[in-house]
């Protein structure tokens, strides 16, 4: 039986190590090639008509002018007549011409005529009753809520107000009642309002079943203290720098080649293929470096359908559509809107009892869900209400973290409210209810510790000021956070040829991430020669499938499927080579270049002599993350990290500045501590970014976004940098779970953990991130107020 | 010297400032120019108080130029250039380059597209991110914002122009070691601004290196990493 597991830390050559990025010289020296970069003769460019409104009805298209203009050889309706459109800059219709600026004026002579529909673009405010979607249950709703133990009088309730979609047969009743339903509710369904069809209309706002754990009320009642407050996060873009886009050319007319900027290179051939009417195998893509994705570059986009249409309309000649920065900001994602009213409840003593969110918020058409609160504490009593909006803001995709960041700001900022309620170092309030994270709580309180020593929490740390403040003033606030980061699913290709030399082929990616680096260092470590002598290939759908870089699986995935070929690959070596050293093949070890006996160091052949044992051909093995059938599992799950900011406000001006971040992170198995530390700093520094400055500012008369510019979409800058400080947890412990990626964790506590650090300072909370100038004065403003009618705060 | 260049001209521009519009006009930003000569659609470029005028001196207009006919612009008679292709010479890296180019075509796709020098990125294509910074006559310049025709006459460096043969240029060197990119799309703009830094003063003070990378922007968050370089460089430099 092989033995895969990682090897014991004394044995590791490299893994673990601060083995610098392999593609770094590459990337300083400007010859990294990215899809942006990419040359292919005889290229056309392709830019897209996009609607201005934000929510409209194609009436009619009109492209003859651009068809006949000189130097276009493509037009391409992307959507047509009757489609609808539900966000401005949405794709009407795309062209290619010899040149860009051809392309854009070809675009200007296309005429559409568009029926304007109302559209919702603000979702900040909290829905009103009125606009609340009066839409009738189906079965599946009831099945819901039931799953989701939304009890008898509150479903009971929602069956009468809204209706039901159709007449529930007795068979269905039936089946309800056997799974444990009770009359009163079979009662209401029966007597329930049924909608004629054609009735229902999409609302923008729906309301989910309450969800209940518990008993809220009661505990309330039985609370000692309870803070209310509102909490939230905007919309905001992802703005990759390498903007979305690809190079799309018929080699022949069944075969596509595809360069794209894609965080998932295995993923899009097949997202491809229906649209464009070829079959997935046909479709090949390729892509070397990619500027930057955090969760928008997954699917092959509209555009990119459209890129290979007009390559097609265009005899196969490739046509570029690279996105322009406003479309970029404008349509290529949105990480959704979050926003909470919060009362939670606590004993004296700062025992938390109850909780309870009314929450709403989205970035899109598709609704999307409640973001996990209350996040890690697993508060004993809960109710939570969950609005989701439809709006028109862009198309909602997930941001490095994904519902993540939210959940912490509207957790960690409402706990931290309770805590100062109570009168309490919120540092001795998170570590009195640490029990409420379950399985991790060792985890958080060592961090908790490591961090709050990092910052010298106990000396910054000052109760909420009292009076109104003025000037400069400090404060210090935290969060922490949780993440999955299991491996994906990977296969991996690691040949060994006669000559010595070593090949890997993975279709993954390196998104920053460190993809190269990893997989090379765990070649490199389980077969005992340099990193250099490894030639990696990644990033074309020639090579073994291998899973999209979200949700943090990159490491475990390719760490897992190059560990395992790379053991195998070894093995098959040893046992060709094992009679040569006359020895068993169990008895070798592949270490510095050389293949030896363990117990006899002396009886050793060059990696090139054993290699070479091959014969004429090569040996090749393929590696595969999960799998179940040869244990070990080399990657694992559930990480724990906590975030402490030090801030300063000018509470004259409402301009807010890091001073001091600290994150303590842990990732199971580290592979290359580098690597995972640049994760940590990149996550804060990006933190501070969608704390402090992001934002997608949208006008409510026109639906448009009004800031699709570097300018006024904020990004952090150098300067907005302060000291970072980062601590990872290893050894023993940690590295036993295997690997588990980190690219997410870091990033989800700093907005949270700042917003903490302004109310210290200035006593009072700033419900909204981004923490811009204008919401501290109005925070500042308010707070009079605030203290006038909460006497207790 | 004045502050020929749309931009960074001195380097002195900060977070306040950043990505706004040079409000000195002496020198022609992209912007600008394509406002003023858009008021008139398609007609030819005007070359005249914008190019000729303000530059005057400079020769940055080439002159081999094909100037097909003149026009009298804000009381003077000045060239036409345009709108068709012009030859035009570029001294890049200490090469020559020649390419036939539109005069409203910008230093950045020069450089991308003719001359396959793809090390500067195209982000913004409107000064506001840094990552088309490349040194003209030593000066950091957004390429994105100077027309290539501007561009000729003037030593072009770009990032492609640091490695000697096989071997990191020290900053480059020292970003590799602090693992100064991630995605790597913004670094050949910090690697140039950096270099800038650099010459301007070997032993930047924070404040300068604060100043200097103030006009350029990454996503990924390396911004510590590229800090942790530059003081390793600052520390190494001999004055
Ligand atoms: S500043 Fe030139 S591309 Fe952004
Ligand atoms: S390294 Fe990705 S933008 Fe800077």
């Amino acid at each position: 039986m092989p033995d895969y597991r990682w090897p014991d830390s004394e044995d590791r050559s490299l893994i673990g190590k601060r083995v610098p990025r392999v593609d770094s010289p590459l990337k300083v020296s400007g010859k990294a090639k990215y899809t942006y970069d990419v040359k292919r003769p005889e290229i056309l460019f392709g830019k897209v008509l996009r609607c201005p409104y934000a929510h409209a009805k194609i009436l009619s298209i009109d492209i003859r002018a651009a068809e006949r203009m000189p130097g276009v050889k493509a037009v391409h309706v992307i959507q047509g007549p009757g489609s609808i459109i539900h966000w401005a800059g949405d794709d009407v219709a795309a062209v290619a011409a010899v040149d860009e600026v051809t392309a854009e004026e070809a675009i200007r002579a296309i005429e559409v005529k568009y029926q304007r529909l109302p559209h919702l673009v603000n979702d900040a405010e909290p829905p009103t009753d009125s606009d609340l979607a009066r839409l009738p249950l189906g079965v599946d709703d009831i099945n819901e809520m039931l799953d989701k133990g939304v009890p008898a009088d509150e479903l009971i309730r929602q069956i009468q107000r809204e209706g039901v979609t159709a007449r529930v047969s007795e068979n269905e009743l039936d089946e309800l009642q056997t799974i444990g339903v009770n009359h009163a509710v079979l009662d209401a369904i029966r007597g329930a309002f049924v909608h004629p069809s054609g009735e229902v209309r999409r609302a923008n706002y729906r309301k989910d079943p309450v969800q209940i754990q518990g008993e809220p009320e009661q505990a309330f009642a039985a609370a000692d203290f309870i803070a209310e407050g509102l909490y939230g996060a905007s919309a905001i873009a992802h703005c990759c720098l390498e903007s979305h886009g690809s190079i799309s050319e018929w080699t022949d007319r069944n075969h596509l080649l595809v360069h794209m900027s894609t965080q998932n290179v295995s993923g899009i051939a097949g997202q491809m293929a229906a649209p464009l009417r070829v079959p997935a195998a046909n479709i090949r893509v390729h892509q070397d470096h990619v500027g930057g994705g955090f969760g928008s570059k997954f699917g092959p986009d509209r555009w990119g359908i459209a890129a290979a249409e007009l390559s097609r309309k265009a005899g196969g000649r490739p046509v570029r559509i690279m996105l322009e920065r406003d479309a970029e900001l404008k349509v290529a994602g949105a990480r959704p809107s979050a926003y909470a009213r919060v009362k939670v409840g606590a004993k004296k003593d700062g025992t938390l009892l109850a909780w309870h969110s009314e929450s709403w918020g989205t970035a899109g058409p598709g609704a999307g869900a409640m973001p996990p609160i209350p996040y890690v504490f697993d508060i004993p009593h809960q109710r939570l209400e969950y609005t989701a909006i439809r709006n028109h803001v862009g198309p909602a995709r997930p941001w490095r973290g994904s519902n993540h960041s939210q959940a912490a700001v509207i957790t960690m900022c409402a706990l931290d409210d309770l805590a100062a309620k109570l009168k309490m170092d919120p540092l001795d309030f998170f570590l009195k209810n640490l029990a409420l994270t379950g399985p991790m709580q060792d985890v958080y309180r060592e961090e908790v510790e490591i961090a709050a020593s990092l910052m010298e929490w106990k000396s910054k740390w000052r109760p909420w000021p009292k009076s109104g403040v003025s000037g400069v003033v400090r404060g210090v606030g935290f969060s922490i956070h949780t993440g999955g980061g299991r491996g994906h699913a990977s296969d991996c290709d690691l040949s060994i040829h006669p000559d010595g030399s070593v090949e890997i082929k993975v279709a993954t990616q390196d998104i920053g991430t460190g993809t190269r680096t990893i997989i090379l260092m765990v070649a490199a470590d389980t077969l005992g020669v340099p990193m250099e002598s490894i030639a990696l290939h990644i990033g074309d759908t020639l090579y073994p499938p291998s899973g999209g870089s979200g949700g943090s699986t990159t490491p475990g995935g390719v760490s897992a499927s190059t560990r395992r070929a790379a053991v195998d690959a070894r093995d098959a070596l040893f046992a060709r080579v094992a009679s040569a050293l006359s020895a068993q093949p169990e008895e070798l070890e592949s270490v510095n270049g050389t293949i030896r006996v363990k117990t006899d160091p002396q009886r050793w052949l060059s990696w090139q002599e054993a290699c070479s044992k091959l014969g004429a051909i090569s040996l090749n093995m393929r590696g595969r993350n999960p799998n179940r059938n040869t244990p070990p599992d080399l990657t694992g799950s559930g990480v724990g990290g906590v975030t402490m900011a030090e801030v300063e406000v000018d509470a004259d001006t409402g301009v807010v500045r890091a001073r001091k971040m600290v994150a303590v992170q842990d990732c199971g198995l580290i592979l290359n501590r580098k690597l995972a530390e640049s994760s940590c700093y990149g996550g804060l520094i990006m933190g501070i970014s969608y704390a402090l400055f992001e934002e997608k500012i949208m006008d409510r008369t026109s639906g448009q976004m009004l800031n699709p510019n570097m300018e006024f979409y904020r990004l952090a800058g150098f300067n907005d940098i302060p000291e970072l400080v980062v601590h990872l947890m290893t050894g023993g412990k940690y590295d036993e779970r295997g690997v588990i990626g980190i690219g997410e964790p870091p990033v989800i506590s700093p907005g949270a953990a700042i917003s903490n650090a302004v109310a210290n300072a200035i006593g009072v909370r700033v419900p909204f991130l981004p923490l811009t100038p204008d919401r501290v004065l109005t925070a500042l403003d308010s707070r009079e107020q605030l203290l006038e009618k909460q006497p207790g705060a | 010297m004045g502050n020929q260049y749309p931009k960074r001209g001195d380097l002195s521009r900060d977070a306040s400032s950043r990505g706004g519009e040079s409000e000195d006009s002496s020198g022609v930003s992209r912007r600008e120019f394509l406002k003023i000569s858009g008021a008139s659609a398609a007609a030819p470029l005007l070359a005249g108080s914008l190019l000729a005028g303000s530059l005057a001196g400079e020769s940055l207009v080439s002159e081999s130029l094909v100037c097909g006919s003149t026009i009298l612009a804000a009381g003077e008679v000045v060239p036409v250039y345009g709108p068709g292709p012009l030859p035009m010479e570029f001294s890049i890296n200490g090469k020559e380059y020649k390419a036939n180019l539109e005069p409203r075509v910008t230093l950045l796709d020069a450089l991308r597209d003719q001359f396959d020098l793809t090390g500067a990125k195209r982000v913004c294509d409107r000064g506001e991110c840094g990552a088309c910074t490349v040194l003209v006559d030593n000066r950091t310049v957004y390429a994105c914002s100077l027309l290539a025709i501007e561009a000729q006459g003037r030593q072009i460096l770009t990032v492609e122009s640091l490695m000697q043969r096989s071997a990191l240029h020290p900053i480059q060197q020292a970003f590799v070691d602090h693992d100064a990119s991630q995605c790597g799309f913004c670094t050949p703009g910090f690697v140039v601004a950096c270099k800038a830094v650099l010459d301007k003063n070997p032993k930047p003070t924070v404040d300068d290196i604060r100043r200097g990378l103030s006009g350029n922007f990454c996503r990924c968050g390396t911004y510590h990493g590229i800090q942790q370089a530059m003081a390793q460089l600052a520390l190494t430099q001999k004055t």
